[in-house]
C-alpha cells in the first residue's frame, strides 16, 4: 500500500543512510582536521554555512514546497538575532531562554505577517512580504538604544551548559551542527507528513485542494509560521557567530541572498536549502580569495545557473539520473 | 509649523515623486507586458548617472552629459534585452529574480572596475545653482525647479505617447493581454526591445538629474529600486497612470512625513523620542501605505489588466 506513495513526486526520501552517516562523520571531524592543518578560520566558515542552511531550508519549506515566494525572510532571521542581542544586553545569556524566545518572536511576527500577506497571490505576495521586512528593517534602525544603524555588539556568546563552551569555535560549530541536523531531520519528516503533502498539493493546484476540503489558508499560514520560527533560530545562531547584530541582517538584499540559495540549491528539493547555502557561501569564499572583483564572477556563475541549470544543484543530479534511466531503460 | 517649510517640502516631494515616476514608468511596462521582474532596473539608473558624471567631467557640459547618458543607457538596455533578458520572459519569477540579481552584481562590479570605489561628482549646472523666489519669502533652488518641469514634461509626453499614438496603443494592448495583442499582429518582440530601451533612457534621465542632488555611487540603484517597486504595486502593475499617481503619493508621503512627523511627535512626546522615532516612522509609512493598498485593493489602484 505504501509503495506508490513513497515513489510519488511528493515524497522526498533524501540520500541513503550510508551517504548520510559518511557526510555526518566528515562534518563532525571537520574541526579536528581544520585544527590539525592550522586552518581554524574554516571552522567559522563551516558554521556560517550550516546556519545559512537552516535559514535557507526554512525558506525552502514555504518557497519550494509551499510555492509562496517570500521576499522578506531575512526579517525573521534578523528578529531572532535581535532577540538574542537584546536579551544579552539585559543580562540574559542562557541559550535555553534566548534561543527558544528568538524562535517564538520570529514565529509571532510570521503569524502576523502571514495572516495579512497570504491573502494576496503571486507578485503581490512577493511585494507585500518585502514591505513588511522593510518595516522591521526601519524599526531596528530607529532603535537607538540598541545601536540603531551601527548595530548592537554582543558581550559574548550564549551560555548553554557547563561542559560546552560556545566561545570555543569548535564547540559552537558542533552545537550548530547538531541543531542543523535536527532541523533537516524535522523538515524531512514534515514535508513527508500529511501536512507536507497538503502543502505541496496547494502549491500544485490550490483550487483542487480547496475543492477536496483542504483548508488552504490554514496550511499555508502554518507553514509560514513554522518557517519563521526556524529562521529565528538561524538568526539566534548568527548573532552568536558574528558577535554583533545589525539592521543589515534584515536588509532586502539578505532576503534576496536566501532566495538565491534556495534557487541554486533547488527549490522544493529536500536538501535544496543546504546545498544552496553551501554552494553560494563556499563559492563566495573561493572567488574572494582569487580576485577582488569576485562579485562579477559570482554574478556570471549565477547567470549560468539560471540559463543552464534551471532546477538548481539538486536538479542537476536528478537530470543526470533521468538521463541514465532513459539510456538504460 | 510655517507654510513656507511645508510648501518647500511639498515641492521636494513632488520633485522626488516625478523622478520616481521616471523609473517606475519603465519598470511597470516591463512588468506589465512581459510579466518580468527586473531587479536590474536600478542598475540602469546607476549606469545612467555614471555615464552623465563621466561625460560632464570630460566635456564640462551638463546638457551634453544628460543626452549622452540617455543615448548610452538606452543602447545598453536594448543590448541587455536582446542578449539576455529575452530568454527569461518564459521562465518563472524565481528565475527572473535570480538572473536580474546576478545582473545587479555584475553591473555594480563593472562600474566599480571602470570608475572606482569613490563616489563621483556631478555638479549642478552653474546657471541653475541659485535659488528662485517663487512667492514673496519663498525661495526654491532653480535646479530643483528644472527637475520638476522636466519630470512634468516627460509625464505629459508619456501620457500622449501611451494614449494618443499607435505605439502607445500597442503597448497598452500588450499590457492588458499579451497573447491577444500578438494574435492581432503586433510584433511584441520588437515592441518590447523598444519599450525596454525607452525605459532605460528614462532611468538614465532620472539618474543624471538626481546625480547632483544625491551621490553618484555604486549601490545607488538598489535603494531607489525598492521604492520604484512599491510605486508600481500601489499604482497597479502595467499602468502608466497608476505609476504616476503612485510615484507622487510615495514621493509626497515620504518627503513630507520626514519633516512633519518629527515635528508632530515633538508635540506629544519628548524631543529625544521624537527625533529617534520620527525618521523611522516616516520610512515605514510608505510600506504601510503599500500594505494597506494591497490589502484593500490587491490589484493596485489602477489595474491594467482585465
Amino acid at each position: 500500500m505504501s509503495k506508490p506513495i513513497r515513489q510519488s513526486a511528493l515524497h522526498h526520501a533524501g540520500p541513503g543512510k550510508a551517504v548520510l552517516l559518511t557526510v555526518l562523520a566528515l562534518l563532525l571531524a571537520l574541526p579536528f582536521a581544520a585544527k590539525a592543518m592550522g586552518l581554524e578560520f574554516y571552522i567559522g566558515v563551516a558554521t556560517r554555512v550550516l546556519i545559512f542552511a537552516i535559514a535557507a531550508s526554512s525558506l525552502n519549506l514555504i518557497l519550494g514546497f509551499g510555492g509562496m515566494v517570500s521576499f522578506g525572510h531575512a526579517a525573521f532571521v534578523g528578529l531572532g538575532a535581535y532577540t538574542v542581542g537584546i536579551l544579552m544586553d539585559a543580562g540574559v545569556s542562557s541559550a535555553w531562554i534566548s534561543w527558544p524566545l528568538a524562535m517564538l518572536v520570529s514565529a509571532g511576527a510570521a503569524a502576523l505577517i502571514g495572516a495579512i500577506s497570504l491573502r494576496t497571490r503571486g507578485v503581490y505576495f512577493i511585494m507585500i512580504t518585502l514591505a513588511f521586512a522593510q518595516m522591521f528593517y526601519y524599526i531596528v534602525v530607529s532603535l537607538k538604544a540598541y545601536g540603531g544603524d551601527d548595530g548592537l555588539p554582543l558581550t559574548g556568546r550564549s551560555l548553554i551548559a557547563s561542559g560546552i563552551d560556545l566561545k570555543d569555535d569548535a564547540h559552537f560549530y558542533w552545537v550548530v551542527l547538531a541543531l542543523s541536523v535536527a532541523v533537516m531531520g524535522f523538515l524531512q519528516r514534515c514535508v513527508n507528513s500529511s501536512f507536507g503533502r497538503l502543502l505541496q498539493g496547494t502549491r500544485e493546484n490550490e483550487m483542487r485542494m480547496a475543492a477536496v476540503g483542504t483548508r488552504v489558508f490554514l496550511i499555508r499560514w502554518q507553514a509560514f509560521v513554522l518557517a519563521g520560527a526556524l529562521a529565528g533560530l538561524a538568526g539566534a545562531l548568527l548573532a552568536n557567530l558574528n558577535g554583533l547584530v545589525t539592521p543589515h541582517l534584515m536588509h532586502w538584499t539578505q532576503s534576496g541572498q536566501l532566495m538565491i540559495m534556495v534557487i541554486i540549491g533547488g527549490a522544493g528539493a529536500l536538501w535544496g536549502g543546504l546545498l544552496g547555502a553551501a554552494g553560494l557561501l563556499i563559492l563566495e569564499e573561493l572567488l574572494s580569495s582569487y580576485t577582488l572583483h569576485w562579485h562579477m564572477a559570482l554574478g556570471v556563475v549565477l547567470l549560468a545557473v539560471v540559463l543552464f541549470a534551471p532546477k538548481g544543484l539538486s536538479g542537476l543530479k536528478r537530470a543526470r539520473r533521468q538521463a541514465k534511466e532513459t539510456i538504460h531503460g | 509649523m510655517d507654510w513656507i517649510l511645508i510648501t518647500e517640502q511639498a515641492l521636494n516631494g513632488l520633485q522626488f515623486g516625478l523622478m520616481l515616476f521616471l523609473l517606475a514608468a519603465g519598470l511597470t511596462l516591463v512588468f506589465g507586458i512581459m510579466d518580468m521582474i527586473n531587479l536590474a532596473h536600478g542598475s540602469l539608473y546607476m549606469v545612467g548617472a555614471y555615464l552623465a558624471a563621466a561625460v560632464a567631467q570630460a566635456s564640462g557640459s551638463f546638457a551634453l552629459a544628460v543626452l549622452a547618458a540617455l543615448a548610452g543607457t538606452a543602447l545598453f538596455g536594448m543590448l541587455l534585452e536582446i542578449t539576455l533578458l529575452r530568454r527569461l520572459y518564459k521562465r518563472d519569477h524565481l528565475a527572473q529574480v535570480l538572473a536580474t540579481f546576478a545582473l545587479i552584481l555584475i553591473c555594480n562590479e563593472g562600474v566599480r572596475m571602470i570608475w572606482g570605489e569613490q563616489p563621483m561628482m556631478l555638479n549642478t549646472p552653474a546657471a541653475l545653482s541659485g535659488p528662485v523666489e517663487l512667492l514673496p519669502g519663498l525661495y526654491y533652488p532653480a535646479y530643483r525647479l528644472l527637475i520638476i518641469s522636466v519630470g512634468l514634461a516627460v509625464a505629459l509626453l508619456l501620457f500622449v505617447l501611451v494614449t494618443r499614438t499607435r505605439i502607445g496603443m500597442w503597448v497598452r494592448a500588450g499590457a492588458s493581454n499579451r497573447e491577444m495583442a500578438t494574435m492581432m499582429g503586433i510584433n511584441i518582440k520588437r515592441l518590447f526591445t523598444l519599450v525596454f530601451g525607452f525605459g532605460a533612457a528614462l532611468c538614465a534621465l532620472a539618474g543624471s538629474l538626481l546625480g547632483p542632488l544625491l551621490a553618484v555611487q555604486v549601490g545607488m540603484g538598489e535603494s531607489i529600486l525598492i521604492l520604484a517597486f512599491v510605486v508600481i504595486v500601489i499604482g497597479g502593475i502595467g499602468s502608466i497612470r497608476g505609476a504616476l499617481v503612485g510615484s507622487l503619493l510615495v514621493g509626497l508621503v515620504d518627503t513630507l512625513s520626514r519633516t512633519l512627523l518629527p515635528a508632530v511627535l515633538r508635540q506629544v512626546a519628548s524631543s529625544e523620542v521624537a527625533s529617534n522615532l520620527g525618521p523611522a516612522l516616516a520610512s515605514i509609512l510608505i510600506y504601510v501605505l503599500m500594505a494597506a493598498v494591497l490589502f484593500w485593493r490587491p490589484q493596485g489602484l489602477f489595474p491594467a489588466r482585465g
